[in-house]
């Protein structure tokens, strides 16, 4: 009998499996979270994955949160412990209370387990080599068998399962009976031999609405056939590549000519990032919309290019899907932490816009939006996502789109307007804004043209390695990027009911634990105001929000505090006013880890200045 | 200095093409580079060769790297777009510019460090892929503008100006670029313009991937005795293979060249490449038996010049891609957005 008390929980429970990578559980895994999607109830899953294809530990959780909570939360309640190499730390990792469900075709002996949780042993091994003799559909089969498993002890819809699985294997009919069977061998057993339901249990609900189930990676990458890209340059690494393999499947499905079959796009898969990014600005140089796809060791890769890009004022736009570095660091881990490196890509006075989707419904309407930004602005635009946003199914308000909606081009001088005798200076500042004009390459046979490159230059594009015109084109790059900060997506604030001297910033994919640790904190007596940001440069709005409170809590995912240490440069702040609250494990942050970092800090009443240099 | 532009005054009777443009109109500003140097020949050849095709200046993007060869877009076509890049990534930016607009012509002008050292992946990548290209190499085997470092295309033995020898060996591009798979393959010689105008355009006729190799010594660094790519030493073991000329529509073809073999290579855009052969066996439409030619007269200490190898038929990335007619930037919403219903349906099918 459990030492503890049993878990008893109804749409609010943790699962997790434990496999082994390339053994087929990630379908079967998914299509478990969907189910429980279909019965009305939130789910938020998250794919725990090694930088390997096949033999290494591999997770995927499932959060069960009717209340909506789409953070990670940190603790398993039952775990699926179907990888022997990792079993020690599976059974470890399990709250107090909990359960373990477990192939017990070899039976394991008391002292493999904990004496304060559940064992569920089922002998899936035995029963699929009854039931099947080839070793493939055996491993697979396994898979489907304990998810009709836990259908029966977590009390779930077996309907919602079985249609899953029926639009699942649509294009291949053979498929659907055979899986149809094994979850029901599942099922069976485990309502005749296992004591069913168990404590945690999935009831239906009405609390999914109109949202959808998608990645980042797929949401950004449609959010850039919307925003009219038509060059894509990319070499692939984790975990990026789904973005390009995104795009060339949307491209292929919206972007061909019904009557030419002729592709309004062109996709190349560069040799290097290097040559990705130097497609990307030759192609936006040259008037088209044009973006890569990578994560921190391609944007190291780019230094050089994306300093040109900023000093040619040459659009372009730039999705880091962020992993755990330095170096390889963690490749199939979440992290955000290559803030600084692209706020301040390359060498020379460089700044750069950076935008911070916080899911995918936000990664597909900036993944549009960078590229009129990139136009607007003439300028590198980042889309910072994150392992967590862009390779995890989120459930996200449905992608919408206002059809009468232009691209903006930005300042771009026509044939007519030179015929007509309007100054070209390409670098000149007409309107104040610190943006000139540009021409694209083959505009008007006497007007227009420019040299574009590297080495300075004066107003009208001519090689110049004069102090004066050096400091007034520098001087005008800074305007241009003040006008930015009105531009580009503004911050958004939600303020505690009662008046408090409290603030916390956090960006991206740290939202959805925030939102949850709000609840938390306010549980604990405590009131705090919090800003998101969306977008670098910083909007006024954050100095204000700042200097509103006596401490801001800055929270992010990475050592170094690299938001903060932004937000002090930029704004000007005392950086003993800003708190960091930095987790940066490599797994996505959880609200239990945020309410407990501040609210320790609340609960001195007094908050402890630290000295961090950064 | 590139600053100053050359005084637009000319002889009224100077010729004109079919466009009513004078050589004139197809100059740049005035050279920086050192008087003498190799790399002002090649201006004046892509000059002619521009002249005598009638190419509007303002439809050729001009895209180079970084060195004194990735200076000279300057000097040439001031009524066209120029883009001095990154030192050895003009094939990405060239690449990433034909794809944006297939209908402007692309000059890619690099150099041997730019393209042979610090460049080689991204001059292999774009030969292998087809971009619709000319890409000249203004090659004399040193590194000007850091003062005569040898460059990987610096033949083993030979010797820089300071007197030092070099060992490794040299990396011979025009080898490369038949092994790429780069559809038009060339070498000349800046001090031989009867040979490098009509290559080059000839090159520029070519749809898909063009590489021209042109030997260009280096005045300051590079021209003295034990160099394998000064003046004297090319012309002394310069082995032309073929002389050519370029018919197009519009300009007649002017015969200057010895009697020979003459062969008509028609091209995609309608132009016509006659080869005088001088080496009655040299064929141009063999890859392999041109890798064998090349490397046999290396051995024999010639460097081989001429049209080396060329497939009329060849494709580009556009075809490759299967691309629209229209240029990339030119399509607009209507085009490119598929719109809310779509969304609807994409939402639809999410849940």
């Amino acid at each position: 009998m459990p030492t503890a008390t049993t878990i008893s929980r109804v749409n609010d429970f943790v699962v997790r499996f434990a496999n082994v990578n390339g053994s087929g559980s990630a379908s079967a895994n998914e299509m478990f979270a969907r189910a429980i999607i279909r019965m009305g109830v939130p789910v938020a899953p998250r794919n725990i994955f090694p930088s390997n294809i096949q033999g290494l530990p591999t997770w995927y959780e499932v959060r069960v949160t009717e209340e909506g909570h789409l953070g990670a939360r940190g603790g398993v309640d039952m775990m699926v412990a179907m990888n022997p190499q990792t079993f020690d730390k599976d059974i470890a990792s399990i709250e107090p209370g909990g359960y373990v469900f477990y192939d017990s075709t070899k039976e394991l002996p008391a002292s493999k387990f904990r004496p304060d949780i559940t064992v569920i042993g089922m002998p899936l091994t035995a029963i699929c080599n009854r039931e099947y003799t080839d070793p493939r559909q055996r491993q697979l089969f396994k898979n489907i068998i304990y998810i009709g498993a836990l259908s029966a002890l977590l009390d779930m819809d077996i309907k919602a399962v079985e249609q899953l699985i029926g639009e699942q294997y649509k294009s291949k009919p053979k498929l659907i009976e055979p899986n149809l069977k094994a979850l029901h061998i599942g099922r069976d057993y485990a309502i005749l031999n296992l004591n069913c339901p168990i404590g945690l249990r999935v009831q239906k609900a009405d609390k999914i609405g109109d949202r959808i189930f998608l990645e980042g990676n797929a949401a950004a990458a449609l959010g850039a056939v919307y925003g009219g890209a038509t060059v894509c340059a990319w070499y692939p690494i984790t975990p990026s590549s789904s973005v390009a393999d995104a795009f060339t499947k949307y491209c292929a499905k919206y972007r061909v000519d019904p009557e030419t079959n002729k592709a309004k796009y062109a996709i190349v898969q560069a040799e290097d990032e290097l040559a990705s990014i130097g497609m990307v600005i030759g192609a936006s140089w040259n008037g088209a919309r044009s973006f890569t796809a990578t994560s921190g060791p391609g944007i190291s890769l780019m230094q050089e290019f994306i300093g040109l890009a900023y000093f040619a004022e040459i659009p372009a736009v730039i999705f880091d899907v962020q992993r755990a570095g330095p170096s390889t660091g963690m490749p199939t881990r979440t992290q955000q932490c290559d803030i600084i490196s692209c706020a301040y890509a390359s060498h020379g006075d460089t700044k750069h816009v950076l935008l911070f989707p916080e899911n995918p419904a936000e990664s597909f309407e900036f993944g549009a939006l960078a590229f009129d930004l990139a136009d607007r602005l003439q300028t590198p635009i980042f889309v910072m996502l994150d392992l967590d946003i862009g390779m995890n199914n989120h459930l996200s308000r449905p992608l919408a789109w206002d059809d009468n909606r232009k691209m903006d081009r930005g300042k771009v001088m026509t044939a007519e307007q030179l015929e007509a005798g309007r100054d070209f200076g390409r670098y000149l500042d007409v309107d104040g804004d610190g943006i000139p004009f540009r021409t694209y390459p083959g505009t008007h046979p006497t007007k227009g043209s420019f040299f574009t490159r590297g080495t300075s230059r004066d107003r009208y594009a001519k090689y110049t390695e004069e102090g004066a015109p050096y400091v007034d084109n520098m001087q005008r790059l800074v305007r241009k990027f003040d006008s930015a900060k009105d531009i580009v997506p503004r911050p958004l604030q939600a303020n505690s009911g009662k008046a408090t001297k409290y603030g916390v910033i956090y960006v991206g994919s740290t939202a959805p634990a925030m939102d949850e640790a709000i609840h938390i904190i306010e549980g604990r007596g405590h009131a705090i105001d919090r800003m998101r940001i969306r977008a670098f440069p910083f909007h006024s709005s954050v100095n204000s929000f700042v200097a509103d409170h006596d401490f801001v809590f800055v929270v992010e995912q990475n050592r170094d505090a690299q938001l903060r240490s932004l937000i002090v440069n930029e704004c000007g702040i005392d950086p003993v006013r800003l708190v960091p609250i930095l987790h940066y494990d490599g797994t996505p942050i959880t609200a239990r880890f945020i309410a407990k970092a501040i609210g320790d800090h609340l609960d001195q009443l007094k908050v402890t200045p630290m000295k961090v240099t950064s | 200095m590139t600053y100053l532009a050359k005084p637009k005054f000319h002889h009224p009777n100077l010729p004109k093409n079919d466009l009513g443009y004078t050589h004139r109109d197809y100059e740049g500003t005035v050279s920086t580079l050192c008087a003498g140097c190799g790399h002002d020949s090649i201006t004046a050849a892509i000059i002619q060769a521009c002249f005598e095709l009638s190419i509007e200046p303002h439809r050729v993007a001009k895209i180079s790297g970084i060195g004194c060869s990735s200076k000279t877009p300057t000097y040439f076509l001031g009524n066209s777009h120029g883009f001095n890049s990154v030192h050895g990534r003009m094939p990405s930016v060239l690449t990433g510019a034909n794809l944006a607009n297939r209908d402007l012509i692309y000059l890619g002008v690099s150099g041997d460090g730019d393209s042979a050292s610090i460049g080689f992946g991204q001059f292999a990548h774009a030969l292998r892929r087809g971009v619709n290209m000319a890409y000249i190499v203004e090659n004399n085997g040193v590194y000007g503008l850091t003062k005569g470092q040898f460059s990987a295309t610096a033949d083993r033995g030979s010797k820089s100006k300071r007197g030092i020898t070099n060992t490794d060996n040299s990396i011979d591009l025009v080898a490369i670029a038949l092994q790429l798979g780069a559809s038009f393959v060339a070498r000349s010689f800046s001090g031989d313009k009867h040979q490098l105008v009509p290559i080059i355009k000839a090159a520029i006729s070519h749809k898909g991937a063009a590489f021209i190799d042109v030997i260009s010594p280096c005045v300051a660094f590079n021209n003295h005795a034990g160099s394998t790519k000064s003046f004297d030493f090319v012309r002394e073991h310069n082995e032309a293979v073929n002389r050519l000329d370029v018919i197009s529509s519009r300009m007649p073809i002017e015969v200057k060249y010895d009697p020979g073999t003459v062969e008509l290579v028609e091209q995609h855009d309608g132009t016509t490449i006659a080869l005088r052969k001088l080496d009655a066996d040299y064929d141009v439409h063999d890859r392999t038996a041109a890798l064998g030619f090349l490397q046999s007269h290396a051995a024999k200490g010639q460097i081989v010049t001429g049209l080396l190898y060329m497939d009329k038929d060849a494709d580009d990335l556009h075809g490759h891609l299967g691309t629209v007619e229209m240029p990339l930037n030119a399509l607009n919403e209507k085009e490119l957005c598929p719109g809310q219903a779509m969304l609807d349906k994409f939402n639809a099918s999410m849940r």
